[in-house]
């Protein structure tokens, strides 16, 4: 099943649900679903159970911080009478959000992987995300460890701690933010 | 004593020592380990001890599954700041004379895994360590050099006077603080009275 029909099958069994196709410019041309955090748990039964998609491979993170995207637009505008194409730089600013991926394959129908995403309101204070453990038990640690290095809080999860840094912890290192400790590297720290 | 002296002797069948030769002799051939092993650098270490490089014949055999039996501890591999809490209480619990082998880059300093986020910048930041061993994993010949190394330094060891091993000095301490898991990082994030800190040395 392509993606794209994967989408419309979503669209047609929960009303409402968004699965916008993510392309992939690279030469993989992997290409992904961002589906809306709202219909996450509702669009992954559906995905396991009516499209076969039955193993969840991997879980992981991504951080966009907010950023700057400069578009370049040609207008026609009247110069002294005569019609002239004139470039026009737009700057739009896109406000940051973190993302989680999931890669799921299907074992019965030998197929996959299909890349799903979600994404959260923005980095600091909306970051909850369905958790898709009750989906793919096999998302469990991996859920965890999203939240751990990237601050994801997924709602639903059955055991949310952190996985790899220490209870007490507050940084989220794998943002790309995340300051070390000034007294962590004091052979860099060093001045001339 | 002389030594053409002992060896004249010993052709008459005398033999001849100091306490502190017979001693120092003892101890430097039977260094046990402590069954202790963080990451690939542990598997150079356990194949140092089997039968083709056979650490045995230094008088190592003996890896002891519990700190209070063993005199050597070999950091073999990647200390997270997870672990070092434990690394340290380890150390504090094996008795004294006590012994460190920092093994590989990643125990003398951080190695290629330097900017990871939990990656301790090596283990001489909260306990002294007697031999460093770079290599990324160093080979068993590498290890068997380093335990050489410190059966040197266990023999050239006075037991009297102002050059006398720290476990012979009643002042120094045998146990060194554990480092707390803090919000950002371990505190303290060295210990001062182990590591030389480089900004200190460099600016005298």
């Amino acid at each position: 099943m392509t993606l794209e029909e994967i989408s419309s099958r979503l669209q047609a069994s929960l009303p409402g649900c968004q699965a916008e196709m993510v392309v992939n410019g690279s030469p993989s041309g992997q290409n992904s679903l961002l589906i809306d955090r709202g219909h996450g748990l509702a669009a992954a039964r559906v995905l396991r159970d009516e499209v076969g998609l039955d193993y969840c491979s991997n879980v992981t993170g991504v951080d966009w911080p907010e950023r700057e995207k400069t578009d370049k637009i040609k207008t026609k505008q009247l110069v002294d009478g005569v019609e002239k194409e004139i470039e026009q730089t737009v700057k739009t600013t896109i406000p940051g959000y973190l993302e989680v991926v999931y890669h799921l394959f299907s074992i019965s129908d030998n197929a996959g992987p299909v890349v799903i995403r979600m994404r959260t309101v923005n980095r600091t204070d909306d970051v909850a995300l369905p958790s898709l453990t009750p989906v793919w038990r096999s998302a469990e640690f991996q859920e965890r460890e999203v939240f751990d290095l990237y601050g994801i809080v997924f709602d639903g999860h059955p055991d949310l701690r952190r996985i790899l840094m220490w209870e007490g912890f507050i940084d989220h290192p794998m943002r790309k933010d995340y300051v070390p400790p000034p007294d962590d590297d004091l052979e860099i720290a060093r001045e001339p | 004593m002389d030594q053409d002296l002992k060896t004249e002797l010993s052709k008459h069948g005398i033999f001849a020592t100091t306490f502190e030769e017979l001693y120092n002799w003892g101890r430097k051939n039977s260094v046990w380990p402590l069954t202790f092993g963080l990451a690939c650098c542990a598997i150079e270490m356990i194949a140092t001890t089997m039968a083709r490089y056979d650490l045995a014949r230094f008088g190592a055999e003996v890896f002891r599954p519990s700190p209070r039996q063993a005199d050597l501890m070999i950091v073999s591999g990647t200390v997270t700041k997870k672990m070092a809490p434990q690394v340290v209480r380890l150390y504090n619990q094996m008795p004294e004379p006590k012994y460190v082998i920092a093994m590989g880059a990643c125990a003398i300093s951080g190695g290629p895994f330097r900017d990871g986020y939990n990656v301790l910048k090596g283990i001489d930041r909260f306990i002294p360590v007697d031999v460093h061993i770079p290599g990324c994993p160093p080979r068993p010949e590498a290890l068997i050099h380093a335990f050489m190394t410190l059966q040197d330094q266990i023999s050239a060891q006075h037991l009297t006077g102002e050059a006398r091993p720290r476990h012979l000095k009643q002042e120094l301490p045998s146990e060194f603080p554990v480092p707390e898991f803090g919000e950002h990082g371990l505190e303290p994030s060295q210990n001062d009275d182990v590591f030389r800190n480089p900004l200190k040395v460099l600016q005298g």
